[in-house]
């Protein structure tokens, strides 16, 4: 299976304080792999260090390699821009831009030099498809995107980051603010994009990540503890603090 | 570590199991000592409260299945519901093995002259009061090894029933068909015995998925990797 990033010994700090230790993981093309563990674990950390969004945070550093199909991201001449155009992000506030739903997607087109209008238009709809949204919207494009539900708004945010063609999607509890119908789409869009992406989602529900992810890594204090199978982990987890933080007995 | 409120309920759900693994071993108790007197009215009791097993298996089951929908267990703890089930429906099948135990007595074996049976029926009944005890002790207190030794102990079983039956048919079914409804009757007696053991297998076996995660049933050469070792 081939190898879509690599973290070999990547330690990340904040000033003095080092919120990553040593990680070390593969993450394979077309797979989804979930992130747990304890608030403050630096899950949302690695996340962000995968298309390097920590950069804009100052007094950031960065060791060890990060590679995205053997390329070390953390290079000198790298460019962030298209990193971050090849690495898309959902949060967990899903942040639609103040426009309407048309141009919500349109937007990361054009500023990526898209700019006829019936390549657009393809575009979008696409998008919109693959975010399992198109239904729901073909005839309200026009309409501000804050007009949608929280769940519908973050799968335009999905669409959004789709529209510009990355290969990987980054998830930063995607689901936490949206009531169970709203989540469950979303969950079901994520077994849906695997098939064209590789997904990499931190999640604070243990339910969701057994039912979304392929394999699962489990952090704590900037450490990766335990990283596998996600049926083998929430049935046989190797280490007995996983079994613990799993179980709910601390945390 | 917190204590989890989840935990009390997995505590009263164990407390269940050992009442229903108590039933059922005064049941397998009761039976022997009916077959051993011959005392039909000892083994029409045996029959008649095997309701209440039936009736706990049933709360028990329920119990599991609405753990199971609220706490969406994972790991040890799924894996503790899944060997509860499976433990309870293996009681209550051991209990109905007693209750047919008891019913020969009654239809067959109070009423007739005893066979002088050079086979060993008390020895296989012995057996088997001995292996689920210990697969409930297994169980209990999260026994590997003595799970592992119910599982071996298995083919003991299996040996001393071929023999009393072996005997049964060659000694007597064969030689005075007179003596057949007696001679079937114990030879029903000693293969309810060890399905009784064949059931304390399948809760050690069961008990070693729950401590360990490992699947030994069907597989011999699993067993092997469990020698002395106790989990945590």
């Amino acid at each position: 299976m081939e190898i879509k990033i690599k973290a070999e010994h990547f330690n990340f700090f904040y000033g003095a304080e080092q919120a990553l230790k040593e990680i070390s993981i593969e993450i394979r093309r077309n797979e989804v792999v979930g992130i747990i563990g304890p608030s403050g674990c630096g899950k949302s950390t690695f996340l962000r260090c995968i298309n390097r969004m920590n950069d804009i945070i100052a007094g950031t550093r960065a060791e060890g390699t990060m590679l995205m199909d053997g390329t070390d991201i953390y290079e000198k001449g790298i460019d962030v821009v298209e990193l971050r155009r090849k690495v898309g992000m959902v949060f967990q506030k899903s942040n639609p831009f103040p426009k309407s739903i048309f141009d919500n997607i349109a937007y990361g087109l054009r500023i990526n030099g898209i700019t006829d209008k019936r390549t657009v238009t393809e575009k979008v709809e696409k998008s919109l498809r693959d975010a399992a949204l198109w239904e729901e919207v073909k005839d309200r494009l026009a309409h501000s995107a804050f007009d949608l539900s929280g769940g519908q708004q973050q799968r335009l945010c999905i669409a959004r980051a789709l529209a510009v063609e990355p290969e990987v999607l980054l998830m930063d509890e995607p689901a936490s603010a949206l009531d169970p119908t709203a989540t469950a789409k979303i969950e079901e869009l994520i077994q849906e994009l695997k098939r064209d992406y590789t997904i990499v989602i931190v999640t604070h529900n243990m339910q969701q990540a057994a039912r979304v992810s392929e394999r699962t890594a489990f952090f704590m204090l900037g450490e990766l503890i335990e990283f596998g199978d996600t049926g083998t982990m929430f049935t046989k987890p190797a280490k007995a603090i996983t079994e613990e933080y799993i179980t709910g007995r601390f945390g | 570590m917190i204590d989890r409120h989840f935990d009390e309920e997995l505590k009263d759900l164990k407390s269940d199991l050992l009442k229903i693994a108590a039933m059922t071993e005064e049941a397998i108790h009761r039976s022997i000592e009916a077959l051993n007197a011959r005392d039909k009215e000892a083994a029409l009791g045996v029959i008649s409260d095997d309701e209440k097993i039936d009736q706990l298996e049933l709360k028990i089951d329920e119990q599991v299945v609405d753990l199971l929908a609220r706490r969406q267990p994972i790991a040890a703890d799924l894996r503790f519901l899944l060997t509860a089930m499976k433990i309870n429906t293996q009681l209550e099948r051991i209990a109905d093995l007693a209750v047919n135990i008891a019913q020969r007595v009654v239809l067959e074996l109070a009423d007739l002259p005893l066979i002088k049976l050079q086979g060993d029926i008390p020895r296989l009944a012995g057996i088997a009061q001995k292996t689920v005890r210990q697969a409930i002790d297994a169980f209990v207190n999260h026994d590997e090894t003595l799970a592992k030794g119910v599982i071996l102990a298995d083919e003991e079983a299996d040996e001393l029933r071929n023999a009393i039956q072996r005997e049964l048919i060659d000694e007597y079914i064969v030689k005075d068909p007179a003596l057949a409804p007696r001679a079937v009757a114990l030879l029903l007696v000693a293969r309810h015995f060890e399905r009784i053991c064949d059931h304390a297998t399948n809760i050690a076996e069961d008990v070693i998925y729950m401590v360990h995660a490992e699947v030994v049933k069907h597989r011999p050469e699993a067993l092997e990797d469990f020698d002395g070792e106790q989990s945590s």
